[in-house]
């Protein structure tokens, strides 16, 4: 087997209506150059919108712009197989599960197959119903394990609900996943680097030194003015594993971070947050160039001068 | 040209005339059944006495089982109890690890690639004592070709060291709850779950092309039908895809093959919208010997895969609750287009709140659509209670119980995953007759070897494989259980004006016994010997199918 990189993975959950398939078009729409590879349940329930599909061979749609869509129903293993073969490679999988999965038992079947590495689990919720499916009889503990699973929660159709109803289901969410980092939106509009990660590589040209704040204002294509993304240099060495877990945790406020530090054992490590989850992994091609880090988090919820504090500490002079 | 059968016994399963000496059949049809004086006055016949030592019974009907058991005869079968394969050759059980290992070395040995996978079914290591098949027992087998073992549950299997080498899981970072690891930090060789067997399975020889079936699994299946006298049998999870349909179509459709085939398409791949239109399709490419356009829905997993959605308390051992196959919202809408397109839909549901599921939208939606005679049929239904009996009553549903299940896994439900008092009442027979909900019982072959005459007496004794009697009160008498393994099954099919008794108009379909299933005592009903079967008229000799 090549030694290729792992090919980073995103789970997206949540109950039948949540909005995963209205994300999922959302984002082939907006790939932005990206080859994604998304793997749904099941054609059956997933309408890729007609104009998107280039050509259909049954288990595969080829989408403008390089992305594909395979249906694996009930064999994961052996589309995420039939993937790795596929030319050209995708840059990044997408899963999306059916309305009754539990995201972290696709997380482990993952780790069957060699080559693939969960980065996250985005798990959506319907604000109009998510209260009431809570507390149905059969299918309450299926809603809740799959919210408890999430690494970043998306409260999605916050447009179908009263105010004094989102404060409530707000709470509530707080509640049920106390560590999990939350996002509100209507029609499944999530940035793409919220959903998939941002690339430290590309933007680290960009980057200033430590201390300066870059700040991404207009990511397309629709409006992120809630989300700020913020880019460092890191020319010391850190400790990377500290400062990942730093990243993730709650108090900071981030809801995606990646990086490409130098570690002080004295290798260059990847480093990856995704809500609370958080993974240091060795580069597969060297890189002799300075450490650099972007995050991005909701600009209401980031603690400010908290990421800047963190680096401090794990530098390692 | 009309042929009278002579035969010690008729059992007709007609209450005009429960037992007759003759069967008048004329182009694969019954003229009636009676003396031959009676039967004289439809004219000039042919007297076969090749069964006057007989014992002539209705075809026998499964209605659950799967073709995939004439597949699975290509593996070494390494199961602990006796098992008939499609060329009537016995293989014994194998009761210890070191006998399967010695029946998979002498297979080997006769393997002229030594690279060649091997791959085995049927092992149930739960009588091994606790001792458990791991991958450097297989690598005594050979240490070179990669080997895979299938349990009989079909929930795990267990692989040597160069399958886990191929399937790239010979790696400490698998994080995965169905593959367990050794001291070493490398797995084990079990590999639990579809998602965990997929990776080595389709190295060892078990991969989807295999499971879906072929024409030779199909003819092998179809063997394997008339040793057990069945000549309808149900193929119950197909995807049906216009190849296969072509594929059963011709085969089914050769003169000499000895069985009629239902196959349902299973819920899978398309919306519920298209599912329906595919099945009236489907329906329209039904023939005489393969019947299409029934529907399967899953809607839970298994009892002793601790997938099954059970009702408060749970598992006995505090398992988890098992996972949801489908949303109430899908099976809702299922219902409803089954009950609008009069499409026969059969259910499995195997935990009792997976059943109350059905139960509650089967409510609902026949509050909206009142659906006659719709026959939804749930199957497996295990663990049902009697207030779930009574409502399968009133909203029409008919069942399949799994009293072979009973028999092969009842001491581990009583010990572990249902405990002692839900495991009495496992796969009730009885409270179904008594509510009169219509009762089918089946194998789910190959999860269970095919045969509904020992269906039937697991059904009358209730005995587990340890002996132990579980559920004295849901014992049913022969005679009920040989009109659930004819009439019963075929009822739930909606064939049981076809088949299913010998009377006037019916198929010409016969079980052909040497010994008569009504007078054997009841605790020996399963060794009831069967000679082969009459399909549509003709003779299908087991010695020589």
């Amino acid at each position: 087997m090549p030694t290729m990189p792992a090919l980073p993975v995103t789970i997206i959950g949540g109950y039948l209506g949540a909005g995963k398939t209205t994300l999922v078009n959302h984002l082939l729409r907006n790939a932005d150059g990206r080859r994604l590879a998304v793997l749904v349940n099941d054609f059956g329930e997933l309408p890729i919108d007609a104009d998107l599909i280039e050509h259909n061979d049954g288990n595969v749609i080829g989408i403008a712009g390089g992305c594909v869509c395979c249906s694996y129903g009930s064999d994961l293993i052996a589309a995420l197989e039939d993937l790795q073969v596929r030319s050209p490679r995708p840059d990044q999988v997408l899963i999306e599960t059916s309305g009754v999965s539990l995201p972290a038992a696709v997380a482990s079947a993952l780790s069957l197959v060699p080559g693939y590495r969960t980065e996250g689990i985005v798990v959506l919720a319907d604000a109009e119903t998510i209260r009431q499916r809570a507390l149905d009889p059969y299918m309450a503990d299926t809603v809740m394990r799959q919210l408890a699973q999430a690494d970043l929660l998306v409260l999605n159709k916050t447009d179908l609900v009263d105010a004094p109803s989102l404060v409530d289901i707000r709470r509530w969410l707080a509640a049920t996943a106390p560590a999990t980092p939350l996002l509100e939106t209507r029609d499944a509009l999530i940035p793409l680097t919220v959903v998939l990660g941002l690339d430290a590589t590309a933007v680290g040209d960009e980057t200033r030194s430590l201390g300066t704040r870059f700040e991404a204002t207009n990511q397309r294509p629709h409006d992120t003015s809630g989300y700020a993304t913020t880019s460092f240099r890191l020319d010391d060495p850190v400790d990377a594993r500290a400062l990942a877990r730093g990243l993730a945790a709650s108090a900071v406020g981030l809801l995606r971070a990646k990086g490409i530090v130098n570690d002080h054992s004295g290798v260059v490590l990847q480093l990856q947050v995704v809500g609370a989850r958080w993974q240091v992994h060795a580069l597969a091609e060297a890189d002799a160039g300075p450490g650099r880090l972007v995050t991005i988090g909701l600009r209401a919820a980031i603690r400010p001068g908290a990421v800047e504090a963190l680096i401090a500490r794990t530098t390692r002079l | 040209m009309i042929t009278l059968f002579e035969a010690r016994k008729i059992l007709t399963m007609n209450p005009a005339r429960p037992d007759a000496t003759h069967v008048a059949v004329r182009d694969g049809r019954i003229l009636g059944a009676g003396s031959r004086d009676e039967l004289a006055g439809w004219g000039a016949y042919e007297l076969d006495r090749g069964f006057a030592d007989k014992v002539l019974m209705p075809g026998l009907v499964e209605g659950h089982s799967h073709v995939s058991e004439g597949v699975f005869w290509r593996s070494v079968y390494c199961g602990y109890f006796d098992r008939t394969d499609p060329d009537g050759r016995v293989w014994s059980g194998l009761k210890t690890i070191d006998a399967v290992l010695e029946r998979l070395r002498d297979v080997a040995a006769s393997l002229p690639d030594p690279a060649a996978p091997l791959s085995g079914w049927s092992l149930d290591p739960i009588y091994f004592g606790g001792e458990r098949l791991n991958r450097h027992h297989l690598d005594q087998v050979s240490p070179t070709r990669p080997i895979g073992i299938m349990h009989a549950s079909g929930h795990i299997l267990s692989v040597n060291t160069p399958a886990l080498e191929r399937a790239g899981l010979l790696r400490p970072d698998v994080d995965h709850p169905g593959v367990p690891c050794g001291a070493d930090g490398l797995p084990t060789g079990e590999l639990k779950g579809p998602d965990a067997m997929m990776p080595a399975g389709r190295h060892v020889g078990f991969n989807r092309e295999l499971q879906a079936g072929d024409e030779l699994g199909l003819r092998q299946f179809a063997r394997l039908c008339v040793r057990q006298g069945v000549t309808t049998a149900t193929d119950l999870a197909n995807l049906l895809p216009d190849a296969a349909v072509q594929m059963m179509s011709a085969v089914t459709g050769q003169p000499d093959f000895p069985v009629r085939i239902v196959s349902f398409r299973r819920a899978y791949g398309m919306t519920m919208t298209e599912l329906f239109q595919r099945a009236r399709v489907l329906a329209g490419h039904s023939a005489e010997r393969l019947r299409l356009g029934g529907v399967k829905l899953f809607v839970d997993g298994s009892i002793q895969g601790f997938s099954a959605r059970l009702r408060w308390p749970g598992y006995y051992n505090g398992e988890p609750n098992g996972l949801w196959y489908t949303t109430p919202e899908q099976l809702r809408e299922a219902l409803e287009l089954a009950l609008a397109d009069g499409i026969l839909v059969h259910i499995h549901t195997n935990g009792d709140e997976a059943t109350e599921l059905v139960l509650d939208c089967l409510e609902q939606v026949l509050r909206r659509r009142p659906g006659v005679d719709h026959r939804f049929t749930l199957q497996h239904c295990q663990l049902a209670d009697a207030a779930q009996f009574r409502r399968m009553k009133s909203l029409g549903l008919c069942v399949n119980l799994f009293p072979n299940h009973h028999f092969y896994w009842g001491d581990q439900h009583h010990a572990i995953t249902v405990g002692p008092e839900r495991a009495e009442r496992m796969n009730a027979c009885a409270t179904a007759l008594a509510t009169g909900v219509p009762l089918a019982i089946h194998s789910d072959a190959p999860v269970t070897p095919l045969g509904p005459l020992f269906t039937a007496w697991c059904a009358v004794n209730r005995l587990t494989a340890s002996g132990r009697q579980l559920g004295a009160h849901e014992r049913i008498s022969v005679a009920d259980a040989l009109r659930t393994i004819t009439l019963g099954a075929a009822y739930t099919l909606k064939l049981d004006g076809e088949v299913g008794s010998i009377e006037c108009g019916k198929r010409a379909d016969f079980a052909v016994l040497e010994d008569d299933p009504t007078e054997i005592a009841p605790e020996r009903l399963r060794d009831v010997r069967i000679w082969g079967t009459v399909q549509g008229g003709r003779v299908f000799d087991a010695r020589d199918i």
